[in-house]
Parts: structure tokens; C-alpha cells; sequence
């Protein structure tokens, strides 16, 4: 089922609001957090994918709720600290609460259907949730973190392409 | 005005839900003394507690899938043959890396006492090497961090199988890292490349100390080498002892890359166990026995100190291993 939304100033836009399979936001997240735990044993290649930023990012662009987008996002990311050992509670849950509101304010805004415009989306806030990682380590921890580095952006151009995929397949969870 | 509301909403709940994660975040930081006793947040108590015994379900199921197929339809008995060789192999490498040290105390000794014969009027205090116990745990790799900046693993062994805090976590090949964390079924391992990590380390051939910590990109490095000492590609690197965590002589890799740097080298570490190959891991179950000998020790220490010399790892400089 999709509708209009007119969010508030941006009257004049009609954007389509997808609705998803009872359990599918829950079930999507859940696995994601556990599949990267378990994949990240393995090392390698496996690093370079950030499946619950992915998450987040698809369910705040498909939904396009800002409030929803960033709770979802801070659950997410809270999940992922508890997983860690040297992250304070809060760290993840931060930076991913800032990409569910902005992936909900550009989905609002602007076509996220297009593989292409997924791909540059996914690039772009993979960047941004470093960025506010890296800034809180510093700031609020007194950690050095890197803001950009090679590896970071071998890893996004990664998960960008990783995410088309991903996201092509969570489209087929979406209530007809 | 009642659009202009609506609009501003999730800005306010930003706001909000941002601010209260700073707020956790203090608080942890103020709190950082209670996780050193050992508690852990209810909340990653409850989370590692829900979601490993999926992670497990994974794991056993991967392994009995691939097992099935490489053990019964594959190759059948060679599968077990060639199991029982290979901990045989772990076995005797366990046992020719305690030789190998052995060896060099003993070549260390011979010179103490070639010093002793020459300089019998030098003054000199016994010491004893407290030696490391056999008892191990022998457990499977589970999961690892959800974060991809940390190197830590889960593993299937917990409180329930005398796993405690800090007790050493190896393989045949060398050492893997500490337990951090225990849960009642589980344990969460802190890697020897993770940036929180230190290990007291010697180089073999020179007995230089130094600390092997982890570097931001995952790869350890031996640190507060001086300039002065010759170090070449190839070295190879055993635990000093000195974190009290990891017994003397215990291989932890070889030099991978060595530059001159002030005030200290920069030394780059391949580690002799595969990091990002773990499967199945072995927990020294000595870190009982440290905890009950160290008033012994410090009170050996104490009538010694006069002529102690603070060691790398043991003094209170940055980057001593946490233990």
C-alpha cells in the first residue's frame, strides 16, 4: 500500500511512503547486527560491509519518517555498542541516530528508487556516520579515530555496492 | 503554525535522543572503574545473552554442514585421520615452543652464572620464574564484534567452564589475545591487534622488551624499542612475561617492518596466529593462580625493590598493558 505525504513545508511534494511485512524492520535489524557479528570472525572482505548502517539506512530512506528513522537508528546502534567490548553504550547509537534522521529527510526530498541514486546515497551517509563516529570518539572520549582514510573509503565504495544489492532485496518485503 | 510544529517534531526528538546518548556516555566514562571490577552493563549482559545463543546455533550449524560434507560424503576417514594429526601437530608444536624456551633460559642462565664465576664479588639477588600451569580450555570461535573498528571474538566457553577475566587465550601457532569479558556461557576475547590491547614482549635473539599494541588499522606493532637496537625483517617475537597475563616464551610473531622514529622505532608485527582465521582457541587457566600468588610476588618485590629496574611493560609509562 503506498499514499501521499505532504511533510509539513514540503507541501508541494507528493513521495510514496512504503509500508513492509509485519516483523520485517525487527527481523531485518536483528539479523544484520547478528550477521556482522558472525561475519566479522572471518576477517577480510567481510569488514568492509556495515550491515547495520545499511539497515538503517534502507528503513529511514523507504520510510521517510525522520522520528522513526532516527529511533530505529538509535536502537540499531545501541545493539551494535552492546556487542563491542571498548565501545561506551552510545557511541554507534549516536552516530546511526544522525544517518536514520538525514536517510528519512533525503528520502523525503529526493528519488531513492534508482540503483544509482541508492549507491551514491549508501557512499555519501557512509561517510557521514564516520564522520560523527570519529568526531564523538575524539570529542566526548579523548580516542583517536580516522575521519577518512583509504581503508574507510574502500569500505564505503563496498558497502555502497553491497547496499544496492541489499536494498533490491529488502524492496521485496515491502506490502503490495 | 500547527504544520511549522509538525515539521520541527523530529528535530526536537533528535535533539533529545541525541543528548541522552552524550548523557550515557558520561555516565560510562565516570563509571569506567566499575567494568575494571568486572561488571558488565546490563545492557550488553542481556544483549551478548539473547544474541549469542544464535550465534552459536550459526556457528555449530555452519560447522556440521561443512563437517558433513568434507567428513562423510567427501573424504570419510580422512577427514578423521587427518584431524587427529593435526592436534597432534598443535600438541607437539605446544611442546617444541616450550623447549624453545627453555633452551634460551637456559643459554640466559649459563650467561648469569658465566657472570657469577667472572665477577664473584658482585652482589646478586636470586630470582625464580614463576612457571605456567598446562591446564587449558580448549573452545570454538563463535562471533566477533559487531564493531568493526574492535577485535574481539566470542567464544563458546564461559563462567560456567573456570573461564575468568584476563586469562590468556592462545593457539598452537601463537598467542591470540585476553579474556575481557565473561558471561555465564560465553567470554569475549580482546585480540592482541586491537587498539586497547598490550602485551609484554622480547625480541628472541637480543632479549630487548618491548609492548606489542594494536595499531588503529588492525595491525599490531612492537613499541618503545629504542633507535639503538638492531632490528631486522624476520625477527622473532615471544611474550616477556611481564603483563602477568601471558607466559614467558610464548610466540607472538615475527617483524614484519622496522623504521627508526623518535623518540622510539616503529616496528610493524606479523603475528604468528592467523587473527582472521580463528576457529577454534585454547584459555590458559592460570589467571587463578597469578591472582593468588601476587601477594606472594609483591611482597618479594617490595624486599627487592631497591634494585628493580622498571621493565617496559611493568612500568607505569603509556601503553602498559592493561591487565
Amino acid at each position: 500500500m503506498s499514499y501521499t505525504l505532504t511533510p509539513g513545508m514540503q507541501s508541494e511534494t507528493n513521495v510514496e511512503v512504503h509500508k513492509y511485512y509485519s516483523g520485517t524492520i525487527f527481523g531485518a535489524a536483528v539479523l544484520a547486527l547478528m550477521l556482522q557479528a558472525f561475519l566479522h570472525k572471518y576477517g577480510g572482505w567481510s569488514e568492509l560491509v556495515e550491515l547495520p548502517l545499511l539497515v538503517t539506512i534502507y528503513f529511514g530512506v523507504s520510510r521517510r519518517n525522520p522520528a522513526s528513522g532516527l529511533l530505529l537508528g538509535a536502537a540499531i546502534g545501541i545493539l551494535q555498542d552492546a556487542l563491542s567490548h571498548d565501545n561506551p553504550i552510545g557511541l554507534y547509537g549516536i552516530a546511526k541516530t544522525f544517518v536514520g534522521y538525514l536517510a528519512s529527510s533525503v528520502g523525503v526530498r529526493i528519488d531513492t528508487e534508482h540503483p544509482i541514486a541508492r549507491f551514491g546515497l549508501v557512499f555519501v551517509l557512509f561517510h557521514f556516520h564516520q564522520a560523527v563516529l570519529a568526531t564523538t570518539e575524539r570529542v566526548l572520549l579523548g580516542r583517536s579515530a580516522p575521519i577518512f582514510n583509504l581503508r574507510l573509503f574502500v569500505a564505503s565504495l563496498v558497502s555502497a555496492g553491497f547496499g544496492v544489492l541489499l536494498f533490491a532485496l529488502l524492496d521485496r518485503f515491502r506490502r503490495p | 503554525m500547527v504544520e511549522i510544529r509538525n515539521t520541527r517534531r523530529p528535530l526536537v526528538l533528535l535533539a533529545i535522543v541525541v543528548f541522552a546518548q552524550v548523557l550515557l556516555l558520561a555516565f560510562q566514562v565516570r563509571r569506567t572503574a566499575r567494568s575494571e571490577r568486572g561488571e558488565v552493563p546490563l545492557i550488553r549482559y542481556w544483549t551478548v545473552q539473547i544474541i549469542m545463543p544464535f550465534e552459536r546455533a550459526g556457528t555449530w550449524t555452519a560447522s556440521h554442514i561443512g563437517g558433513l560434507w568434507s567428513g562423510y560424503i567427501g573424504l570419510r576417514d580422512a577427514r578423521a585421520e587427518n584431524l587427529r594429526l593435526r592436534s597432534e601437530n598443535d600438541r607437539l608444536k605446544l611442546r617444541n615452543r616450550e623447549l624453545e624456551s627453555d633452551a634460551a633460559e637456559v643459554e640466559s642462565l649459563k650467561a648469569l652464572l658465566d657472570f657469577r664465576q667472572e665477577h664473584p664479588e658482585a652482589p646478586m639477588v636470586a630470582a625464580q620464574v614463576i612457571g605456567s600451569s598446562s591446564a587449558m580450555v580448549a573452545a570454538q570461535v563463535i562471533s566477533a564484534s559487531a564493531d568493526l573498528s574492535s577485535h574481539t571474538l566470542f567464544i563458546n566457553r564461559g563462567e560456567r567452564d573456570r573461564i575468568r577475566r584476563n586469562m590468556a587465550v592462545i593457539t598452537p601457532d601463537g598467542i591470540v589475545g585476553k579474556i575481557v569479558e565473561v558471561f555465564p556461557t560465553t567470554s569475549q576475547v580482546l585480540l592482541i591487534n586491537d587498539r586497547d590491547s598490550g602485551v609484554g614482549a622480547m625480541f628472541v635473539s637480543t632479549r630487548t622488551h618491548g609492548v606489542i599494541k594494536g595499531g588503529g588499522d588492525g595491525a599490531p606493532r612492537m613499541e618503545y624499542v629504542e633507535n639503538d637496537e638492531k632490528v631486522h625483517n624476520g625477527d622473532a617475537i615471544v611474550t616477556s612475561g611481564e603483563d602477568r597475563i601471558f607466559p614467558k616464551g610464548l610466540p607472538i610473531g615475527i617483524v614484519a617492518d622496522a623504521k627508526q622514529a623518535n623518540p622510539f622505532q616503529i616496528i610493524h608485527v606479523r603475528t604468528a596466529a592467523r587473527l582472521d582465521r580463528l576457529e577454534d582457541i585454547l584459555v590458559l587457566l592460570t589467571q587463578q593462580e597469578l591472582n593468588l600468588e601476587k601477594g606472594e610476588r609483591a611482597a618479594a618485590a617490595s624486599a627487592s625493590s631497591p634494585s628493580r629496574t622498571p621493565s617496559p611493560a611493568s612500568s607505569a609509562k603509556p601503553g602498559t598493558p592493561r591487565s
